[in-house]
């Protein structure tokens, strides 16, 4: 699957890096492993944009929809007992060790549920259209969340007590979690990095690139780019499993604009269309969220003039992207190579 | 569901009348914007709640010193009005400028009037008692709502000039930028005034309701439509009548050639997004006393706002009014048959309307 040299040393350096995140993290104090954690998991939020924005070029401003879908379904199953049926279902998978497969399957069909319904409105707008409707729907989810409360408890939001075990072994402390979040995190960016390099992945960048040559070579647009968005509602989906399994609490402030925001950010300041960039974005946005929230509240403040001040600067300097800024550096310095060579 | 009477259905439709003129202040800077300059303007609902707090905040200092406040601001609206025209650098013919500032001081020192003796209320309504504490909370009410205008369309200009200039047509940086300006100025809202619900006050005459034919219709539903109307009026006759109408088309047609016949077209720009920025605020300080201001408010009309413009299409000034209307009804007759559905049943007309054309009703794509 991995043809050329460059690709294989770059997956390599990658897998080599989570690798040593795997032996480093146990070392850390608790909070850092937190951390760790937190950044995973919006790891998989941003890479799954990333196949909206990056491969197949379409900007959405909804992305936290299927994510808070995902992550209330998982609140809801795990603690709604009088809803006698997917409750017990619940404790009686769990009995068997596997309440964690019966959440996965159960939150991932209702957001590729919610994914094929409102991509089926979406995908037919294009450009900022698009990007309106998105950040419309996914308000929509948002105000379920919060005005429904007869099942999502409102503005008080919803409180898990505890994690279901996996095969037995419990998870309920930090490190045996940040394991399973680990493993979690490798199978959808392996997943994903099958994907994008897939025919059909190909077939999106080409759809990115210029639409109209693909559709006079006959692939069908509307249904390659509807099925992305499903994909990608159901990575981030995985993410909002993740979030409520980490979290053990959500509630609407989760889901808002912010979070889709920050994700599109994530995306953008780790470069569009690399998949791993992204993740580095969701590392810097979170660790600063978290070093800064230790000393002051205004966290939306600063989030807002850290977009304002990294897209001006990246524009000035013409960069897409940390890994753009890479790109950056080694681009100029390879030609005086080649004839020494 | 609940059947409606035909006294429902009048009182619902004079509600949705208000709420539409709501949403079309606040609609149409959006599309205004989109029309000149390719801008989805993510800090629009923004401006919409920051007018409202200004508005509260300056009501209440200008409530312990009325007598002076009301002719700094217009010692400084007319500064500000003689720059703006010195940096147009129109040519108008002598009689036109003497005209307009015959027309712009008898508008200007009817308001002040207004202000000041209440004469012409008192001569329209002799019935009503007008109390000092009327005087000064229409006073108030008045320069509040001048100040805060300002001060949002100048936030606008600040943003077009420094920022969105400077970034070209890429549509993630432009998201990204307007959306950063969103958050800051939601919480920076927050930080200033707290998280309490507060309601401008309705001036009077208007925190009355009328009864008409044995409905109960609140007057400041009516103000409301009033507003719209007014406003929809002077952007239709603005653009499509006057000069400067006809510059602003221009550098929307075709920039380069506008260029070339010396149409600043930079000038055109910041000023479309300053009152792109003074609708909102509008919108932000009439609905302030109708809906109230809290944080939170903001994100929770955009989309209404994205629905108006994707039912109505961007840049299309009848595709705003077409699309409040319809959004506003939608919104009212929804929320009274189907409570729980409501925000539902405002995407099943914008589904449609995307199914049959993507870029809207009058969108120009």
């Amino acid at each position: 699957m991995v043809e050329n040299l460059a690709e294989k040393k770059r997956v390599l350096i990658v897998l080599g890096v989570f690798v040593a995140l795997g032996v480093v993290t146990p070392f850390l104090d608790l909070f850092m492993q937190s951390l760790v954690t937190e950044i995973l998991v919006f790891g998989i939020l941003a890479m799954s944009l990333d196949l909206l924005l990056g491969f197949t070029g379409l900007a959405s401003l909804g992305h936290a929809a299927y994510f808070g879908v995902a992550s209330y379904t998982t609140a809801i199953i795990m603690t709604k007992e009088d809803w006698t049926w997917t409750f017990a279902a619940f404790q009686w998978a769990d009995s068997l060790g596997l309440g964690l497969f019966y959440i996965f399957i159960f939150a991932l069909v209702v957001a590729l549920a919610f994914a094929a319904f409102f991509g089926f409105l979406a995908i037919r707008a294009v450009g900022v259209y698009f990007l309106m409707i998105t950040l419309s729907l996914a308000m929509v989810i948002w105000g379920l969340a919060y005005r429904w409360s007869a099942v999502t408890e409102g503005d008080n939001g919803i409180n898990v007590l505890g994690r279901p075990s996996l095969f037995g072994i419990s998870l309920e402390s930090e490190i045996p979690f940040f394991y399973f979040t680990l493993a979690v995190f490798l199978i959808c960016l392996g997943l994903m990095y099958m994907f994008v390099r897939s025919p059909f992945g190909k077939t999106l960048v080409g759809i990115r690139e210029r639409e109209e040559r693909m559709q006079m070579l006959g692939y069908n647009i509307w249904l390659h780019k509807y099925l992305a968005f499903i994909i990608a509602g159901v990575f981030s989906g995985v993410a909002g499993v993740m979030w409520t399994l980490f979290n053990l609490f959500v509630s609407p402030p989760d889901i808002e604009l912010i979070t889709s925001a920050e994700a599109l950010f994530m995306v953008a300041l780790g470069g569009p269309a690399t998949l791993v960039g992204p993740v580095i974005g969701s590392a810097i946005i979170r660790s600063l969220q978290q070093f800064i929230s230790i000393y002051v509240e205004r966290w939306p403040l600063i989030l807002g003039a850290i977009y304002i001040i990294t897209i001006m600067l990246g524009r000035l300097y013409g960069v897409e992207g940390i890994l753009g800024l890479f790109g950056k550096f080694r681009k100029p310095a390879a030609p005086p190579e080649a004839p020494e060579g | 569901m609940t059947t409606l009477s035909f006294t429902n259905i009048l009182v619902l439709s004079y509600n949705s009348l208000s709420y539409a003129a709501i949403l079309f202040l606040l609609a149409s800077g959006l599309s205004l914007i989109f029309g000149v300059m390719r801008i989805v303007n993510l800090a629009h609902a923004a401006f919409f709640l920051f007018a409202g707090y200004l508005a509260l905040e300056f009501y209440n200092i200008i409530f312990g010193s009325l007598s002076l406040m009301p002719r700094i601001i217009q010692l400084v609206s007319w500064t500000l009005l003689y720059f703006a025209w010195r940096g147009l650098n129109l040519y108008v013919a002598p009689r036109h400028a003497a005209l307009a500032l015959l027309l712009t001081y008898i508008v200007m020192e009817t308001l002040c009037s207004l202000v000041w003796s209440f004469r012409f209320f008192e001569l329209f309504f002799p019935h009503v008692p007008v109390k000092p504490v009327d005087r000064i909370n229409f006073a108030g009410m008045i320069t509040a709502i001048l100040v805060a205008l300002a001060i949002a369309a100048l936030c606008g200009m600040f943003i077009e000039r420094f920022f969105l200039r400077r970034l070209g047509q890429d549509t993630l940086s432009q998201v990204l930028v307007t959306i950063g300006f969103a958050f800051i100025l939601q919480d920076g809202s927050l930080y200033t005034w707290g998280g309490d619900n507060f309601m401008l006050k309705q001036p009077w005459p208007l925190n009355f309701s009328a009864v008409v034919w044995g409905l109960s219709l609140p007057q400041y539903r009516a103000f409301m439509i009033v507003i719209a109307v007014v406003v929809a009026a002077a952007l239709f006759l603005g653009i499509e009548r006057t000069r400067l109408g006809a510059i602003m088309r221009a550098a929307v047609d075709d920039p380069e050639m506008a260029r070339g016949i010396g149409i600043n077209t930079n000038v055109v720009q910041m000023a479309i997004f300053a009152i792109g920025a003074l609708l909102a605020a509008t919108g932000g300080v009439v609905g302030g006393a109708f809906f109230g201001v809290y944080p939170g408010l903001d994100f929770e009309i955009l989309p209404y706002a994205f629905a108006v413009v994707i039912i109505g299409g961007l840049g299309s000034l009848g595709g705003a009014v077409l699309g409040s209307i319809v959004v506003g009804f939608i919104e009212n007759f929804g929320t009274a048959l189907f409570p729980e559905l409501s925000y539902f049943a405002l995407f099943a007309p914008m589904a449609i309307i995307l199914a049959i054309k993507p870029t809207g009703l009058f969108g120009k794509g």
